[in-house]
């Protein structure tokens, strides 16, 4: 075992699982922004809107991360990439990165996942405690906002948590887009020192260790809540 | 309708396309067979093992499942490559080519088995104590009984984790193409980056991977109506 690239790498692994963090917050806020909706329609919404998000959950859950990930930054980014006007545009700093792209993709995946959790966790809602809060007069958007919601997300917190840890082990695939988040700098190491192993068990522990930091967190929010089970 | 550049023959990549698919398919169907071997031995081990196959079996799943696929797939296929020539080192033979769909195949299996480990603890506790009482006192050695008791009673209830499990195999196949082979992915990115037309062939992947899937919901579907008979209908 040899871990002397250790000291002059830790720098750059640091900025590596700060890129790493950045990509699963992103993801997860902005993916949890599309499954709410993506949830609530397939539930409550008119017919043709709940295909559309069935539609969407499907293509997103049928096919590999690794294959849209590669779709959106090879062909969306050549399509781009074909247009002078976007290639001028203020715009393009951001999309010309494999970070943006990493995280759309990224975003558009646990969407996918997230919506069909939210939409068991919609379907979990007692019917009772709905038509309680319309018989307070409340409009369709506060028994959302007030019970519906809150509800859902309560019963499938621990769903969620599973679904944090899956995006968490999908992030390294941001690394064949040129980001260098922790398993980018990691393929730089194992480049630069020619070291097959010490570079991958360093990056085996720093995942654990964040899926372990994960389960805490949510396990602590679960217990912030009241309940009783 | 087909662009030429997808077509059969010499002129387009989809017997190309057509194979890949055919190694992607391979590569999942074996890796899920190992992976099923893998999990019935885990499964035992964690659920009827002493204190040390317990612990090695806990080890096992709990580093597979919390560190990303695309990692174990890379220590993996250098800890196989490696330990296969260091075999063949012993026995005074020259260092060998280690054939990549081979190692891929492997690798997703010893992956593979870690969810399959947990499947198949959660469905043979499912299984009520008193079938296995009554297997006991009619006399049946530890095989017998699951044989005839453990097996059959817990299929239906691993049914669904089984199926999740071939969904996730034949989308963790892409993983493959990180290390190059020549399944599906793989494939497809040379085929983009040889003709440049990156959006086709990956949206036509994109096409064949959700293909793949579709077909098994099907069946997976047929097969869940089969196991699920005689039992009562939730909901």
């Amino acid at each position: 075992m040899n871990w002397t690239w250790f000291p002059e790498y830790f720098p750059m692994l640091i900025q590596g699982l700060w890129l790493t963090i950045q990509l699963l917050v992103l993801s997860m806020v902005f993916g949890m922004m599309l499954a709410i909706p993506v949830g609530l329609v397939q539930v409550t919404g008119p017919k043709w809107l709940s295909a559309i998000a069935r539609a969407y959950c499907t293509v997103m859950r049928g096919t590999p991360l690794l294959v849209q990930l590669w779709l959106l930054y090879f062909g969306l980014g050549s399509v781009f990439a074909a247009y002078p006007e976007i290639r001028q545009s203020m715009f393009w700093p951001i999309l010309r990165e494999g970070y943006f792209y990493a995280v759309l993709s990224f975003t558009l995946n646990t969407g996918g996942y997230s919506g069909e959790i939210m939409r068991g966790g919609f379907l979990s809602v007692p019917k009772g405690e709905l038509e309680a809060a319309r018989a307070f007069g409340m409009s369709p958007w506060t028994v959302l906002r007030r019970v519906w919601l809150p509800r859902a997300i309560r019963n499938v917190l621990p769903t969620l948590a599973g679904e944090t840890v899956l995006l968490l082990k999908s992030t390294p695939l941001a690394a064949t887009v040129t980001v260098l988040d922790i398993f980018g700098v990691i393929l730089r190491v194992r480049q630069n020192t020619y070291l097959t192993y010490e570079p991958l068990f360093a990056a085996a522990i720093l995942y654990v260790g964040l899926t372990f930091l994960i389960t805490y967190a949510f396990g602590h929010v679960e217990r912030q809540i009241p309940s009783r089970r | 309708m087909i662009p030429e550049i997808l077509t059969f023959g010499d002129k387009g990549f989809g017997d190309e396309l057509f194979r890949g698919a055919q190694f992607t398919l391979l590569i999942a169907a074996s890796a899920y067979v190992i992976g099923i071997c893998i999990g019935l031995i885990g499964a035992s081990a964690k659920l009827y093992g002493g204190a040390i196959s317990r612990g090695l079996a806990a080890v096992y799943t709990t580093i597979v499942r919390s560190v990303p696929e695309v990692v174990l797939i890379l220590i993996l296929y250098f800890a196989g490559t490696r330990g296969i020539n260091t075999l063949l080192g012993l026995v005074s033979l020259g260092p060998i080519e280690v054939n990549g769909t081979l190692a891929a195949i492997v690798v997703l299996g010893v992956v593979q088995g870690a969810y399959h480990t947990e499947v198949f603890r959660a469905a043979i506790q499912a299984v009520p104590t008193g079938q296995i009482e009554a297997g006991k006192a009619f006399g049946m050695g530890g095989l017998q009984i699951f044989r005839r008791i453990t097996g059959p009673v817990m299929l239906p209830n691993a049914i669904p984790g089984l199926s999740n499990l071939w969904l996730i195999v034949i989308k963790d196949t892409a993983l493959v193409a990180v290390v190059g082979n020549y399944e599906l992915l793989s494939t497809t990115a040379s085929a983009a980056a040889f003709t440049k037309r990156y959006m086709l062939f990956f949206v036509t992947t994109a096409l064949i991977y959700l293909a793949i899937t579709l077909v098994s919901n099907y069946f997976i579907g047929l097969l869940e109506n089969r196991y699920r008979r005689g039992q009562t209908k939730l909901a």
